[in-house]
């Protein structure tokens, strides 16, 4: 990481800087999508039609993105992504830490079948489930509502966070549970004063992971939650679809606002999630 | 073994509420859909044993049929393609542009790859819908290069919706394989290749003598987890096409999705989504238990 002196430097030829520009190149087109987005969402729509989709606007009008904004409220549906996926980092972790402390440091009975379990479960596609879930949501009252959304996702991202744990804990040193369970420490004070303190570095990337996921859900937002109260980001956005034939720049102002949160999640946790897509795919 | 051990007991209550709420909002669910699946039933009243009935159905029909070859492809788009392309990039820029233009480099150029993955998938719909409808980007960009006869509605179009679906899914998914196989690329003692290059192994040999069988397991990882993920797919196809134009593009979580909320036919839906979660689950435990295996 901290080299000064850059080996490569002495053979860097002229063919180096063409592999350099083309893969340059090719990230910069790959990209491309934004920066078409970003030009659209200021041009009114009389200028679109008359320079198209390529060029830069003739003034950077603000008022398309204002107007998106206000449509589909966008303010109430940051917040209610916010609120939801907060939740369900906090729901998902918790019951993470729970079970996998069971399984990797408690070594319960039958701990491989619960394994599987929280394997099988993870890999369930969410149309198997889905429309039970609506039915009897429907039926105790928590249809439309972010209370069971939040659970519903918090425990299925839970089964993920169970079985990534409970590898890293069945590495736990085992001396230092033995040497506080001797000094009279419970098995809460063990869980709380040093399994979760050690442990912190596996939560962190989950939280920030469990976020996003939960930030970017489709199917279960589209069925669960309809109203303007409680829908997310990508469904308050993604309505919007097919409504503006006639006033194109809209809706490069509308896919501009979805993308912008999550640029901004991107450039602050860049290093977590990067570094973090490694501990997803441990087994 | 077991001698010293201190005696493990009175965890269970640790594992009880994740158990229990799993089992409620997972397991319950889930075996409602199989029960369903042999019944008619609209989602209101009662549901009526039909037996089989949904199941022959299912297997005679050419949407669902359809939409199996199409999940074949988007495997194709989701889990090979990028697998080989990061592979191919992943070499790239760890072995030729970081050794001789430094990490910051590679740095910059795996964030910008890696950053549709983070997009919510609805709203890179939204964005590449829009570059590609037809007086969209991509017609305006053909026009100015005089390239006006191949000017067309790509979505709308049904030998070449699907291609252009791949293609946004390819760009959407390279960035997973790509870092992860960056990252297990540090595992490689830079002396090999130093060794190899002194030897006079050209970069194409070191590709495919040194970094590919290192990064096997990567490449297992990715092929399992993006082939189940291809299996689920569902949110690109709702916001890209709706699975038209005709079924040329249907999938079956959307064809489930249909038969569920727009058919109100939750008998058939729920055949097909028993039909595939079985699929996935046997997918998933022979990749997973062979996985399993081989690193035991």
């Amino acid at each position: 990481m901290s080299t000064d002196i850059n080996p490569g430097s002495a053979r860097r030829g002229l063919r180096s800087y063409a592999v350099l520009a083309a893969v340059t190149a090719f990230v910069l087109a790959f990209l491309a999508p934004f920066l078409i987005i970003l030009l659209n969402a200021f041009k009114t729509g009389a200028d679109y039609r008359a320079n198209g989709s390529l060029s830069l606007p003739t003034s950077w009008n603000w008022g398309i993105l204002a107007d998106v904004w206000e449509r589909v409220g966008f303010t109430q549906k940051l917040l209610n992504s916010v609120q939801i996926s907060l939740g369900v980092v906090l729901i998902a972790v918790v019951l993470a830490l729970l079970n996998a402390y069971a399984i990797g440091i408690g070594r319960v009975r039958w701990r491989t079948a619960f394994l599987v379990f929280f394997l099988g479960v993870n890999i369930l596609p969410q149309e198997g489930l889905v429309y039970p879930i609506y039915y009897l949501f429907k039926e105790v009252g928590l249809y439309d509502g972010k209370f069971g959304y939040t659970l519903l996702v918090g425990i299925t991202y839970s089964a993920f966070g169970t079985y990534l744990l409970s590898s890293v804990f069945a590495g736990f040193p085992r001396e230092l549970i033995e040497a506080a369970a001797m000094d009279g420490a419970g098995r809460w004070t063990i869980l709380w004063r040093i399994v979760l303190p050690m442990s912190w570095p596996t939560l962190s990337v989950m939280c920030v992971f469990f976020f996003v996921w939960s930030w970017n859900e489709f199917l279960y937002p589209l069925v669960l939650l309809i109203s303007n109260d409680n829908q997310t980001v990508p469904l308050g956005l993604s309505v919007l679809q097919g409504q503006y034939t006639s006033d194109p720049t809209s809706m490069s102002a509308a896919a501009l606002l979805g993308v912008i949160p999550m640029i901004v999640f991107f450039l602050i946790f860049q290093r977590t999630l990067t570094r973090g897509v490694t501990a997803g795919a441990v087994k | 073994m077991t001698t010293s051990r201190t005696p493990r007991r009175g965890y269970g209550v640790f594992l009880a509420p994740g158990l229990l709420l799993s089992l409620l909002f997972l397991a319950v669910p889930l075996l409602m859909t199989f029960g369903y699946s042999f019944t008619e039933w609209k989602g209101i009243g009662t549901p009526a044993f039909t037996g089989l009935d949904n199941y022959t159905r299912l297997f005679a029909d050419a949407d669902f049929w359809a939409s199996f070859r199409n999940i074949a492809f988007v495997i194709i788009g989701m889990a090979i393609v990028p697998t080989l392309l990061g592979l191919f990039l992943a070499a790239l820029l760890f072995d030729y542009i970081g050794k001789k233009h430094g990490d910051g480099v590679v740095s910059i150029l795996r964030s910008g790859l890696y950053l549709p993955q983070v997009i919510p998938v609805a709203i890179t719909g939204i964005m590449w819908g829009w570059i590609l409808a037809p007086e969209g980007a991509v017609n305006s960009l053909l026009q100015n290069a005089g390239l006006t006869s191949l000017v067309q509605n790509w979505l709308g179009d049904p030998g070449l919706a699907l291609w252009i679906v791949l293609g946004v899914m390819v760009w959407m998914q390279l960035g997973y394989p790509l870092v992860l196989f960056l990252s297990g690329l540090q595992r490689i003692d830079p002396e090999l290749y130093e060794a190899a290059a002194l030897d006079g192994a050209s970069w194409w040999q070191r590709f495919t003598r040194i970094t590919t069988p290192i990064l096997r397991p990567e490449v297992y990882v990715v092929l399992v987890t993006t082939t189940i993920a291809g299996l689920k797919v569902f949110a690109q196809i709702y916001v890209l096409t709706g699975g038209g134009p005709g079924n040329a593009t249907l999938v079956p979580s959307y064809f489930a999705y249909l038969n569920f909320f727009e058919r109100a036919d939750v008998g058939y839906g729920s055949a097909i989504s028993s039909v595939m979660t079985l699929l996935i689950l046997l997918i998933a435990g022979t990749m997973l238990t062979r996985q399993a295996r081989e690193d035991g």
